[in-house]
């Protein structure tokens, strides 16, 4: 599924006018209009905002009151949250979610563990991407018996069970604090990427661009870092965002393990692993914590997918008949692109067929992927 | 394929020794055996700390000791395993890891089943109405339950699915309210799955809404979940439902000889109901398993004497009806058994166990009162493995059919007249599946390393639990014990995949 995208100039249809776009603009705007990941992105943003800007980085005091370690007198019986609807006004009050049996702002807390399992998160995420590139790239430019070496390496690696390898590593430098098992962690997560980058060098390396740029007289480094790369960077980064999820999550049940983040810091699933005998009488504290494991989960995962559509130059947007025939009162002469999808769409009454030509997809699916290698690289994530 | 096997499994041996080399010495590191001793007040500490470490060697460096674990793990080779034992309870390695890994079997078996059946399935509709309402629901939904963490949804399960689905059963009555809710959802998902023309989708969605809501009023009414019950009348209709589904879907209602097979089969099997109820009274796990078997055949019998166009359809459909018949019969009598088991001293009215695989207390009470113990313990673990696994599944088989879909050969089917259900299950689903098939071996290696956070979660006595105790405790042997078992069924499931891949799908060849 290797595609060149350096010398690759796609028309892109845009209601009345059609016009030549360079490839970045086209995935770009590809990522743009896909409402799912878009919506996940500005969600994204305004949490990791509030995260970082409530209570503060390091000496930076934020606009929150309460500091994670600080308690407090308890204001509510049990601590419960003071964040409540009063009719339809939303009443925040001084702890809106919650305070825990001494008297810690919950909110604060859940802040403070966002940012630690986001900064292990874009650690570790950072980190494999690197390794998996680098190895991947060597192996896949070089060949050979470097090839042999790096891939029987990265086997050995895959043969250990990322949870559990993550585990091992957690117990041995969890003590350390959060950002150097962050970096150990990274380790862990390489091998899917390396093979897809190596896949990706091996179909490139054989392009006549990299002939040319060899003749020009470019070296080694440059060719696989400077031209190779490029085309590959749709694969990396629609994978970097997926591992990035995959590490969220990680880090959550590790640290839920006890393998993890370890007290006296917080990490979202270090929280939910210090209150779950409390949740008979107090699920304020395991709720939050877990929403925003999901909330960054699920917005990593929307994004990955929008950039994985965008990403992938087989896929055109087939527009929705509704809008089909909108354009066409618009437009004079409807594009032959789409005529064919009108086509293929078929109209109204075509649709209600249900069979026939309207039951026949026009371009093959988001996530088709054929070759072996790509199979491994599935949804599923069985450690869990 | 034979030199193809060869280097793979050179390969995955190699692969097995530098991996538990890797691990030894990462696991070696892990921590210090000698902690509790460091810190202890004892007189005799010094002498507790030699003992100890003349015990586990600890005197001999990391690199050097691996090879002492690993002449022991070599003798498994001619059948002699010595992988050593724990060093806290002096438990041997090899009877450890036989009873976590019959135990988590048991656990990821039945919820890889049941992913994959749900997956498939929802996947395959969501893929047939793509870009319909159902379509982008399931594919958020699946985004949704793959991004939740598992223990999350683990306890969540355990306080809302156990304790508030036992409140109910303490006093198992709808109000009206949650029963139009209920049946409002239901026929919103039927309605939405259906498909095609408007009038057709609300005419499904209100059947579907309705049905459901009157059943549960009915049962509500009866006090079925009290003492739940099917009896031969409502296994006969359920019985010709999944005969003429299974029969629709394999090869069409048209062939009327495979109707009657399977119809034929069904009331055999609901003859078979009376006489049975004895037989299950006196039968333990054997002898059920073998009843079932007799009854397929018997099923397949059937088929063969019915014949038709193509008697291998027929004794197919005919068999495949036979054991889905046998399996509801078998729930049947196990609900018999929910009454008494329920009321029992050690249950209390709390049926649904959070806690552990078995309930200690009802050793001994017999195979129907066991097996169903064992049930309502797998009640939440399964759930939460479905869950957090079934996306998976749903995207995958959703992603491979619409692929196959797009085939020129799925394209000639349409084209030659085919009914859409033979292009859909004949043609298409059957090489969407090649993919599917692939990537199973190696989830079941995968989870055969045990589903780590449930069973610690569920208090599951399973593999994951064992990895856990062990690497608490730095007990080096069992956690290699574990690694081996788990890093070898990794590399297995990897080379079946492979094979399985070549054997299914003609167009791919091995480059040995």
């Amino acid at each position: 599924m290797s595609t060149d995208y350096t010398d690759m100039v796609v028309e892109e249809t845009t209601g009345d006018v059609t016009e030549s776009l360079a490839i970045g603009k086209v995935v770009w705007r590809r990522f743009t209009h896909h409402k799912a990941a878009m919506v996940a992105a500005v969600v994204l943003t305004l949490t990791i905002i509030t995260v970082y800007t409530s209570i503060g980085v390091g000496r930076i005091p934020g606009w929150w009151k309460f500091d994670f370690e600080h308690t407090t007198d308890i204001l509510n019986p049990q601590g419960r949250p003071t964040m409540h609807f009063a009719g339809w006004k939303l009443i925040v009050g001084d702890h809106p979610f919650g305070q825990d049996e001494i008297g810690r702002d919950i909110f604060a807390r859940v802040m403070r563990g966002a940012q630690q399992s986001l900064m292990v998160m874009l650690v570790m995420g950072i980190i494999a991407t690197a390794t998996g590139v680098v190895v991947g790239a060597f192996s896949g430019y070089y060949r050979g018996r470097l090839d042999n070496v790096l891939m029987r390496m990265t086997e050995v690696v895959i043969a250990i069970p990322a949870l559990v390898g993550a585990a091992v590593i957690g117990r041995t430098f969890g003590g350390k604090g959060a950002f150097p098992l962050a970096v150990f962690l990274g380790l862990v997560l390489w091998p899917a990427l390396a093979r897809l980058v190596r896949a990706e060098f091996l179909a490139l390396r054989e392009r006549e661009f990299v002939d040319a740029a060899r003749v020009a007289g470019a070296s080694d480094f440059s060719i696989m870092f400077k031209h190779i790369l490029p085309n590959a960077m749709g694969v990396i980064i629609v994978n970097a965002t997926l591992l990035m999820a995959v590490a969220t999550i990680l880090e959550a049940s590790l640290s839920y393990l006890g393998f993890g983040v370890r007290y006296p810091d917080v990490s979202l699933g270090n929280l939910i692993n210090e209150y779950k005998g409390a949740f008979a009488t107090r699920p304020f504290l395991f709720w939050w914590p877990g929403l925003f494991i999901v909330i960054f989960a699920l917005c990593i995962n929307l994004i990955g997918d929008g950039l994985r559509d965008a990403f992938d130059p087989r896929q055109r947007r087939i527009p929705k008949s509704k809008d089909l025939s909108k354009a066409r009162v618009s437009a004079p002469m409807p594009t032959p692109e789409e005529q064919a999808a009108a086509l293929l769409e078929g109209t109204k009454r075509g649709r209600r067929k249900g069979k026939g030509a309207d039951g026949v997809p026009l371009r093959p699916d988001d996530e088709s992927e054929s070759d072996g290698e790509a199979r491994r690289r599935r949804f599923g994530a069985w450690w869990r | 394929m034979a030199s193809f096997l060869t280097r793979r499994i050179l390969t995955a041996i190699g692969v097995v020794i530098a991996a538990t080399y890797i691990f030894y010495l990462l696991a070696a590191n892990a921590g210090d055996p000698l902690e509790d001793l460091r810190t202890s007040t004892a007189k005799n500490r010094d002498v507790l700390i030699a003992a100890r470490t003349r015990e586990l060697q600890l005197d001999v460096p990391a690199p050097l000791r691996y090879f002492q674990w690993a002449s022991g793990a070599a003798k498994c080779l001619i059948g002699r395993c010595n992988l050593g034992q724990d060093w806290r309870t002096g438990q041997h390695v090899e009877s450890m890891l036989g009873s976590a890994l019959g135990s988590t079997l048991r656990l990821v078996t039945l919820s890889l089943l049941l992913a994959i059946v749900i997956g498939v399935a929802i996947g395959i509709i969501s893929a047939l109405r793509q870009y319909s309402g159902f379509d982008y629901g399931v594919t958020f939904a699946s985004f949704l339950v793959y991004s939740l963490p598992s223990f999350w949804v683990a306890v969540l399960l355990k306080q809302w699915g156990a304790i508030g689905f036992n409140d109910f059963l303490a006093n198992p009555h709808f109000p009206l309210l949650s029963l139009i809710l209920i049946g409002a959802v239901m026929g919103v998902v039927a309605g939405s799955a259906a498909g095609g023309k408007w009038s057709r989708r609300l005419v499904v969605g209100a059947v579907g809404g309705g049905g459901t809501a009157l059943l549960l009023a009915f049962l509500d009414k009866t006090d079925w979940f009290r003492d739940p019950s099917l009896g031969p009348i409502v296994i006969a209709g359920l019985g010709g439902g999944v005969a003429v589904l299974v029969t629709f879907l394999s090869t069409g209602l048209s062939n009327k000889r495979a109707l009657y097979a399977s119809l034929t089969t069904v009331a055999v099997c609901v003859a078979a109901w009376f006489p049975l109820q004895t037989a299950f009274r006196y039968s333990i796990g054997l002898t059920v398993v073998g009843i079932g078997v007799g009854i397929i055949v018997l099923g397949g019998v059937i088929g063969w004497l019915f014949a038709g166009p193509d008697r291998g359809i027929s004794v197919r459909v005919a068999s495949i009806t036979a054991g889905l018949v046998y399996l509801i019969i078998f729930v049947d009598h196990l609900m018999q058994w929910w009454k008494p088991y329920n009321d029992s001293q050690a249950i209390g009215g709390r049926p649904i166990a959070t806690v552990g695989s078995v309930t200690p207390e009802l050793a001994g009470s017999g195979y129907w009162v066991g097996t169903l113990d064992t049930y309502t313990h797998m009640v939440l673990p399964v759930a939460t493995l479905v869950l957090i696994s079934v996306a998976g599944y749903t995207r995958y088989a959703r992603a491979s059919l619409l692929e196959v879909m797009n085939l020129d050969y799925v394209r000639t089917a349409r084209a030659k007249g085919l009914p859409e259900r033979a292009v859909v299950m004949r043609h298409a689903f059957r090489n969407a599946l090649i993919p599917l098939a692939t990537i199973i071996p190696l989830d079941l290696a995968g989870l055969a390393g045990g589903a780590v956070i449930t069973e610690s979660v569920f208090g599951w006595h399973g593999m994951g639990r064992l990895f856990i105790d062990a690497l608490q405790h730095v007990s080096l042997d069992p956690l290699m014990g574990y690694f081996l078992v788990t890093a070898i069924l990794l590399l297995v499931g990897n080379i079946v995949a492979d094979v399985l891949y070549v054997v299914l799908d003609p167009r791919i060849r091995l480059n040995a």
